[in-house]
């Protein structure tokens, strides 16, 4: 009798009747949707977003121009120039990441034996010019004072597994 | 008609006041129906979106209220392509068409008892050849834009809606032959008072859902949007079209909707009767009963979008020609012989 049962289901349309009772239930379940501008979702503390340049909390730059970043750097999209100080340290007087060119693969982070260049959590740094995302030294250490809360958090939460 | 009175007592002649009456009629029906779809659109597109737990449109205005508006200022400002190999003359042409054909519909639809515009006594007749003209601005659409998609797209449509017609034509008979006139208001006038004389309350009960899924087909709608069918013909017969051009395609296909949702009320649900024929429900204007009741169907039509996969296209013709067909083609005789046994055909 398998005929009739396929018969009668398809005569009472019974697969549109279930269809329709499953719809109307996700109908009212709540929205999976995220609202984006407004309702963000969880971010590892590994996300690799924008650059810092972070600095020691005495206020000196980290930066000891290694140039170890420039070195590893797959897209070659950091330059670093470097001089002596008037207090004899080494220091970067140029550091430049082309954002356009750089593919957040996270390996300047990785080379960094001070921690100086660091990923942070930020995303939206979407610009109308291209040249905007030609960051210098200044950009990456003003990035570094105003997501240094964030950051910290971030590395300290990630440190057991390093 | 209903200013035609007052216009005359106020000294304007019988012919002005006649003029200016249908005129402004006219004026009040198409732009109370434009506003309404707009709502519906987005309603359409929010309905899809609640089955599939996402939000939809919901930044221009609350809750995304004016987002056809602002879909609608974004379509008529926008560069209207023509492509090169193109008819102009027809490729231009095909939407007019198309929109007015969806919009001349509308003339015999009575909203509530005597709101008619063209009250004409074969209502039902006018209303099958608009929609069966309906398919020459998809297929003009389609031929020339002079591009692959877009031919297969018309030609799909052209043959579903041709199949869809012959069933549709057949369950037309059927209600006809219940109500005893062509004239709309004459139809829902024979299921007064209420819901036990609605038409879905009779032995038409099963042409009803046949009547609705032809319906489907007959719009284009999904599960049988085949001439669309965005995952394999991009957008079918309006794959060239862009801008006010596409709008007017897009405006027509859901005025083509709306009328259906209408004549199912009317010609099944009995149009703008109330469901209870008992006080408070009766105090309520007609054109309010038959907005719940086109909404409802509206609802059903955005629904059916969401749960029901797209057929393919041989299971569409043999559900057309070989399932509808045959018992439409019952259903009248049966109605017939029902009919006469009671002694209402004579």
């Amino acid at each position: 009798m398998a005929w009739l049962d396929r018969s009668a289901r398809s005569i009472f349309l019974w697969d549109i009747v279930v269809g329709f009772v499953v719809g109307l239930k996700y109908f009212f379940a709540p929205k999976k949707t995220l609202n984006f501008p407004f309702e963000r979702g969880p971010l590892s503390p590994r996300f690799r977003g924008e650059h810092v340049l972070r600095r020691y909390p005495s206020g000196e730059e980290r930066c000891i121009a290694c140039k170890l970043c420039e070195a590893i750097c797959p897209a070659q999209c950091i330059i670093i120039e470097a001089e002596p100080r008037e207090d004899g340290s080494r220091r970067a007087t140029r550091y430049d990441i082309d954002m356009t060119k750089c593919i957040y693969c996270g390996l300047c982070q990785e080379a960094c034996p001070v921690d100086a260049i660091v990923e942070g959590p930020n995303m939206d740094f979407s610009t109308e010019t291209r040249e905007e995302l030609f960051y210098d030294k200044t950009r990456l250490l003003a990035n570094g004072d105003r997501w240094e809360v964030e950051i910290a958090k971030n590395l300290e939460l990630d440190a057991p597994y390093r | 008609m209903f200013l035609t009175g007052p216009l005359q007592s106020l000294g304007v002649p019988y012919a002005g006041a006649w003029l200016i009456s249908y005129i402004v009629s006219i004026l009040v029906l198409s732009i109370a129906l434009l506003v309404m779809l707009a709502f519906l659109l987005l309603a359409d597109r929010k309905i899809w979106a609640a089955v599939q737990i996402r939000r939809g449109p919901n930044v221009v205005g609350a809750f995304g209220l004016l987002q056809s508006f602002a879909d609608f200022i974004k379509f008529v400002l926008k560069e209207a392509v023509i492509p090169a190999g193109a008819n102009k003359g027809v490729f231009l042409l095909a939407p007019l068409i198309a929109f007015t054909l969806a919009l001349a519909a509308w003339a015999v639809i009575p909203v509530a008892y005597g709101w008619v515009i063209a009250d004409i006594n074969v209502g039902i007749l006018y209303l099958f050849a608009i929609s069966s003209l309906g398919v020459y601005g998809v297929i003009m659409g389609g031929w020339a834009s002079n591009s692959k998609y877009a031919f297969l797209g018309s030609l799909r449509s052209a043959a579903q809606m041709v199949s869809y017609e012959v069933s549709i034509g057949f369950i037309l008979i059927t209600v006809l032959l219940f109500a005893g006139s062509l004239r709309i208001t004459d139809i829902v006038q024979a299921q007064a008072p209420d819901i036990r004389h609605w038409f879905i309350a009779s032995p038409l009960f099963p042409m009803f859902f046949l009547f609705f899924i032809s319906a489907l087909a007959e719009t284009n709608r999904p599960p049988f949007d085949l001439p669309e069918a965005e995952s394999e013909l991009v957008a079918g017969f309006a794959v060239e079209y862009s801008s006010t051009p596409y709008l007017l395609f897009m405006v027509a296909e859901y005025l083509n909707i709306v009328l259906m949702c209408t004549m199912t009320s009317s010609l099944f649900f009995g149009g703008w009767l109330p469901p209870v024929d008992v006080w408070p429900l009766n105090a309520v204007p007609g054109v309010i009963w038959l907005l719940l009741k086109v909404w409802f169907f509206f609802f059903i039509f955005a629904m059916v979008k969401a749960i029901v996969p797209r057929y393919r296209y041989d299971q569409l013709m043999r559900l057309g020609w070989k399932v509808f067909l045959p018992i439409s083609l019952l259903w009248v005789v049966l109605s017939a012989g029902y009919l006469f046994a009671i002694g209402r055909l004579s």
